[in-house]
């Protein structure tokens, strides 16, 4: 029981770990609705010096800086969008972590779909060829050869015995 | 047995070709000097940012984007502490020798390390405007340091190069560039 509750307390705290955040004391806005609002655009903006990071996680100099345009900007009174377009007007599309659903990401967004469709249509496919196969049954020809060796079977296994 | 039974047997010989043929052109580019984190600006064919920064030092003058219509323009970011900015250093040298208009914004630095930069190697910018904040960096789209924009006569960005410029940079990219656009 000990071990167990153990690894449940490394669990939790290395979950509680990977969800720190780099936002330091003094970028923090004084409103709280707004500072939670800026959490939130930039756990969805793309860190461009560690590609796999949001800007709210990254310790980079870029990812500060852009922090604080995010804030900035939102302290001037522009909404959600207007922040986010204000960046991705700079750093493009690839600035998002969650890329936006149009023509050019159909494919991104429509592949596992797809993939999906693919797999069930080829299990469909699969399970028809081999009912069909099984179905036929054995000519008369097999049934003797295959009575032959069911005897020849009894027969050594007897004699083993 | 049935032709799409053996279509099946070359499916998964199909997918590999299909995969190495894009590995292998990633490769290719990765050998040609091309990284893969080097990302498309968003800004191309959009005019540059507007902008007046301060000079480096309070006696000279700033760089005020009103500069950047008229003619060809480079304009170069840089920092005293970034080392590709010294490797690049001597090609920039070479291109404002030939004639090139060079504005510089020099990123984060401070004063006496900007000014050392370019007492030691040389100056080659018309003007350079000092970004202490990094705000006006990040209106150009800047990620990494150096980075160089092509300004066309209108003022519209059209190249940017991330990283170092070297030798062959110059002759692939930006002198026949610079030499188009002043056409």
């Amino acid at each position: 029981m000990i071990t167990v509750r153990l690894l449940a307390l490394i669990l939790i705290s290395v979950i509680g770990l990977s969800s720190a955040n780099a936002v330091e004391p003094n970028e923090i806005l004084k409103d709280p609705v707004l500072e939670q609002r800026a959490r939130a655009l930039s756990q969805d903006l793309r860190c461009l010096v560690c590609q796999n990071q949001s800007i709210d996680d990254s310790n980079a100099d870029l990812a500060r800086d852009l922090r604080v345009v995010v804030r900035d900007r939102l302290t001037a009174g522009d909404t959600d969008k207007q922040v986010m377009a204000f960046v991705v007007a700079r750093y493009g599309e690839f600035v998002l972590l969650k890329p936006p659903v149009n023509a050019r990401t159909s494919l991104l967004w429509s592949g596992p779909a797809l993939v999906l469709l693919f797999g069930a249509i080829g299990l469909v496919l699969w399970f028809r060829r081999r009912g069909s196969a099984t179905a036929e049954g054995l000519s008369a020809d097999e049934e003797k050869r295959l009575a032959v060796l069911m005897d020849e079977n009894t027969v050594s296994g007897e004699t083993e015995q | 047995m049935p032709a799409n039974l053996r279509l099946s047997y070359f499916l998964p010989v199909i997918i590999i070709l299909t995969l190495a043929a894009i590995f292998w052109s990633y490769l290719g580019e990765i050998k040609d000097g091309k990284s893969i984190q080097d990302l498309p600006s968003a800004l191309i064919d959009k005019p540059a940012p507007v902008f007046k920064l301060p000079s480096i030092n309070s006696g000279d003058k700033g760089f005020d984007s009103a500069v950047l219509k008229g003619q060809v323009t480079l304009v170069n970011v840089w920092a005293s502490w970034c080392a590709p900015c010294r490797i690049e250093h001597p090609r920039m040298m070479q291109l404002a020798r030939e004639g090139v208009a060079i504005y510089g914004i020099n990123y984060k630095d401070t004063p006496e390390a900007a000014t050392g930069f370019l007492t030691e190697l040389g100056n080659p910018y018309k003007a350079v405007g000092a970004d202490r904040t990094g705000k006006i960096s990040i209106d150009w789209g800047v990620y990494g340091y150096p980075e160089t924009f092509v300004v066309d006569p209108k003022g519209h960005i059209r190249y940017r190069h991330v990283g170092p410029i070297m030798a062959q940079d110059l002759t692939d990219k930006i002198r026949p560039l610079i030499k188009a656009l002043n056409k």
